[in-house]
């Protein structure tokens, strides 16, 4: 075989060579774009070396943006192909490569740097700090996330994608069954994303328990801020199983290993425990960030305190420690005896209770309130009815019983997309809407949103309700085509052009983005919602040092208080400010974890060690510098406030 | 940046602070972690596929030395931070410098019990057990190198800069790694080996 056979795709059709050519014009323009209008540096300088978690966060969101299309288009591709019994749109492998990087790109790469765009933006903010506790792991966060991504979405050019689905179940993710390099790809750039996101966990936690501003004692934290401090927990005490995980994937992989084999003692059932340990947390990674926002939205615009508060935070508490008693529910099929499938049937169960109470709080919180419908509080008040819906199938299937009916059905993918997409997406899109003023200094077009957020909905019901039934009349999930005889003909149709809608959607908040951007006006007050937390206490845009005075807190919602009760947030004078100093490093590690992804993808083993050495070296590196960040003084701080001042 | 010469010097700053908790939550990820590992271990160890088992090629003398080089050398790094509190550079250095020799020692001994294990026709790919316990001692082994380089320049650093709250707070954070990994080698011994032999 040639050298470099390797690089080339098996599996090759005229769609990927035109996405290669796609791809290749779109670097060459940005290349261009950047060069003509001699904006290298400022890349560089003001982005690419950036510590500030403001920028960091804005960096996660235009990738998660960029992701949320990549896993759209393989939505369509994948409903397209179903749209009619007997299709021949894709073929069976080309359907497995699709519906496994669309599981993988939406849960990794789109809603979990989503989350983390919001946590970096608004965490600071909201507890009054002035960063995160450890900038410069921050970006290198980001960068182990982007590059991981960027790894995973060459896969489809260079070598195949992964497809053996979005949990990569042994043995079919075994050499035997999955020959090409598209496996590599999944174990490697999860592995390089997952060590990010790890990191992200540390520094948040600290942050939370450190850095909050005077008299913000836990029980005063805003609920986002509580929701991300939760989240981060389950992220440092399930990540390192996906770690281990990855780890001995990769290893049976490529240095014939025999963890999760058939034969020499390999256990292919030990791959679908672990993952699922880490798995099931991790769907409650990306939603009680959810909750959090839901809260703050919800509030903010029914104008009144959020009802039960300390019960949100105990049922929090709950869920996490619950999530990681309940994996097994993902294989009750599977043979391991009715004891163990009634414990994790009882499990399941109990965690949708901490989430009813979540609901009921919301509700009561409408209930006196004088609600104002904004973009923000559309979606988070459509999210209730949808999400129910979801949960309630969870229940069902939390069955184990009656689990050998739904399992693998189209009604569990009905399921977690009715969790997910009304549950995380309409939060993030909702968090999106809501702290878009606080990025960029105007509001997205309310009268586009409220149309966006109305086909989302409507696009959700269309595209998911009928999978509920075809599932129940027996269609399995992952099946790239079906027969005219099954009569399932007319539920994916149905499917199908809800999934045209859902993209309808989307494509009009990219159009909302793009029309406000030109039209809206930039005199906007810096607290445009008329909001109840610290993020809208200071200036839009918002200074580097986030505050001038660190704002001194004593109640949930110091903003309101000092708004409506007089109560003063900023004491004091001016003080020099202590800012740490941008660094290239991140990047530049970041880009040689790219290097060796790709190396150890192809078992290309000299350019694995030289790139190995390298991440050693950035690593020494840093444990010699001298880096104790710089001041700004008092006169510079005087200049800028009273400049934003004057711009409010 | 603000020095409160009440605390101790690895805490006397809000950023040693913060570095000092940062480490100890990244310490309950790398629990997961091994928690993880052995968590496989157990559920693999008497899959052996007709290879060799614990008993089989678990030999006590190597072990124990392991064990007294690593518990040693836990105890010599808490002598080096006891110096250090007292400002005393020079004892501190010297303890530092002998517990990374003491880790160097186990370092040695663990590759000449990998070498043996290979010998014996128990590598990586030979069985499900195997490719656990190769793989369980490699992740400790990999941490205790990592660990000589990163104690080695902290020594460097001492040497350089003397004894200032950002050298004492990197010193500090070390030793809690020291120690951690000291721990994870205790449950190696007793549930690995111990329990392997019997
Ligand atoms: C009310 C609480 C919930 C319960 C009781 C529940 C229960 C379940 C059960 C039993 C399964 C496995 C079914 C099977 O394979 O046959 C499942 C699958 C799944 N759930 Fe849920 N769930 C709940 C909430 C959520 C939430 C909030 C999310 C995400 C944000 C979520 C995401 C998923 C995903 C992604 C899968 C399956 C993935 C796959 O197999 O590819 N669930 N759920
Ligand atoms: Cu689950």
């Amino acid at each position: 075989m040639d050298y470099f056979d390797r690089f080339a795709i098996p599996h090759p059709s005229p769609v990927i060579y035109a996405s290669m050519v796609a791809i290749g014009i779109t670097v060459l323009a940005i290349i261009a774009g950047l060069t003509y209008f001699k904006k290298w540096g400022y890349l560089w300088r003001e982005w690419l070396t950036t510590v500030d978690h403001k920028r960091i966060g804005i960096m996660y969101l235009i990738s998660a943006l960029l992701m949320l299309f990549r896993g759209g288009v393989d939505a369509i591709m994948l409903r397209a192909q179903l749209s009619v019994p007997e299709n021949k749109l894709l073929d069976a492998q080309h359907y497995n490569e699709i519906f496994s990087t669309h599981g993988v790109v939406m849960i990794l790469f789109m809603a979990m740097p989503f989350i983390i765009a919001l946590m970096n933006f608004v965490v600071p903010l909201q507890i009054g700090a002035r960063d995160v506790a450890f900038p410069r792991l921050n970006a290198l966060s980001f960068w182990l996330f982007f590059m991981g991504a960027m790894l995973f979405n060459i896969s489809f050019v260079v070598g195949g994608s992964p497809d053996a689905g979005w949990t990569s179940y042994f043995p079919l993710a075994g050499n035997e069954f999955s020959e090409s390099v598209g496996t590599n790809y999944y174990m490697i750039a999860i592995q390089i994303a997952g060590i990010g996101t790890l990191m992200t966990g540390i520094n948040f936690m600290t942050t939370i328990l450190r850095m909050r501003a005077p008299g913000m004692t836990l029980m005063k934290m805003p609920m986002f801020t509580w929701s991300s401090l939760i989240t981060n927990l389950i992220i440092v005490f399930a990540f390192p199983v996906l770690t281990v995980t990855l780890a001995m994937g990769t290893m049976d992989r490529l240095f014939g290993t025999n963890f999760f084999t058939t034969d020499n003692g390999g256990m292919d059932m030990l791959w679908a425990n672990l993952f699922w340990v880490w798995g099931h947390p991790e769907v409650y990674i990306l939603i009680l960030p959810a909750f959090g926002i839901y809260s703050e939205v919800i509030s903010t615009f029914a104008r009144r305190n959020l009802y039960g508060y300390k019960s949100m935070v105990a049922s929090m508490v709950a869920i996490s420690f619950l999530s990681f008693l309940v994996w097994a529910h993902h294989f009750f099929t599977m043979g391991q005896g009715a004891l163990t499938n009634s414990i994790f049937s009882i499990t399941t169960m109990a965690i949708a209770v901490p989430t009813g109470v979540k609901i009921f709080n919301w509700l009561l919180t409408l209930w006196k309130g004088k609600i104002v419908i904004t973009t923000p509080m559309l979606y988070s008040l459509l999210f209730i009815p949808l999400f129910t819906l979801g949960g309630v199938t969870g229940v069902m299937l939390g069955m184990s019983a009656a689990d050998y009916q739904y399992h693998n059905t189209m009604f569990l993918v009905a399921h977690f997309h009715m969790v997910i997409i009304p549950g995380v997406i309409f939060a993030m899109l909702a968090g999106l809407t809501y702290y878009w003023p606080k990025m960029f200094g105007f509001m997205l077009n309310e009268r586009i949103g409220k149309w966006a957020a109305w086909l989302i909905a409507i696009g959700t019901l269309v595209a998911f309700m009928p999978m509920f039934f075809s599932g129940l009349d027996g269609q399995a999930r992952r099946m790239y085509t079906y027969s005219e005889s099954t009569g399932f003909g007319i539920y994916n149709m149905i499917s199908f052009i809800g999934a045209l809608v859902l993209a309808v959607g989307f494509v009009l908040i990219v159009y909302n983005i793009y029309y406000s951007t030109r039209y809206a006006s930039r005199d906007i007050s810096s607290d445009p919602w008329d909001a109840r937390s610290l993020e809208w206490a200071t200036h839009t845009p918002v200074p580097e040092y986030n505050f001038a005075i660190l704002p001194q807190v004593n109640s949930t919602e110091a903003l309101w208080d000092a708004k409506k009760k007089g109560h003063v947030l900023f004491k004091g004078e001016y003080e020099k400010i202590h800012m740490p100093n941008n660094s290239g490093v991140p990047f530049i590690m970041g880009c040689i974890f790219f290097a060796w992804g790709f190396s150890f993808v192809f078992g290309m083993w000299i350019p694995l060690i030289l790139t190995t050495i390298g991440i050693f070296a950035c690593m020494a590196l840093r444990s010699f510098e001298k880096d104790h960040g710089r001041y700004i003084s008092v006169e510079e701080i005087e200049e800028t406030e009273t400049k934003l001042r004057g711009a409010n | 940046m603000k020095i409160d010469n009440s605390l101790p010097l690895e805490y006397s700053t809000e950023e040693n602070r913060l570095k000092v908790l940062g480490f100890w939550i990244f310490l309950g990820a790398e629990i997961m972690l091994f928690a993880t590992l052995f968590a496989t271990y157990f559920t693999l160890f008497d899959r052996t596929a007709g290879g060799p088992t614990g008993a089989e090629i678990f030999e006590i003398t190597p072990v124990l030395i392991e064990t007294i080089l690593l518990l040693t050398s836990s105890f010599t790094i808490g002598l080096g931070i006891h110096a250090m509190r007292l400002g005393n550079k020079k004892a501190m250095l010297s303890f530092f410098a002998i517990t990374l020799l003491l880790g160097a020692g186990f370092l040695g001994f663990e590759i000449f019990e990998f070498v043996t294990y290979v010998h014996e026709g128990a590598g990586l790919q030979t069985s499900a057990f195997t490719s656990i316990l190769l793989t369980t001692l490699g992740t400790h082994g990999a941490h205790v190198t990592l660990g000589l380089f990163w104690g080695l320049f902290i020594i460097l650093q001492v040497k350089k800069r003397g004894l200032t709250p950002e050298t004492a707070n990197k010193s500090f954070i070390f030793s809690l790694y020291w120690h951690f990994l000291d721990v994870v080698w205790i449950f190696i011994f007793s549930f690995i080996y111990l329990k392997g032999m019997m």
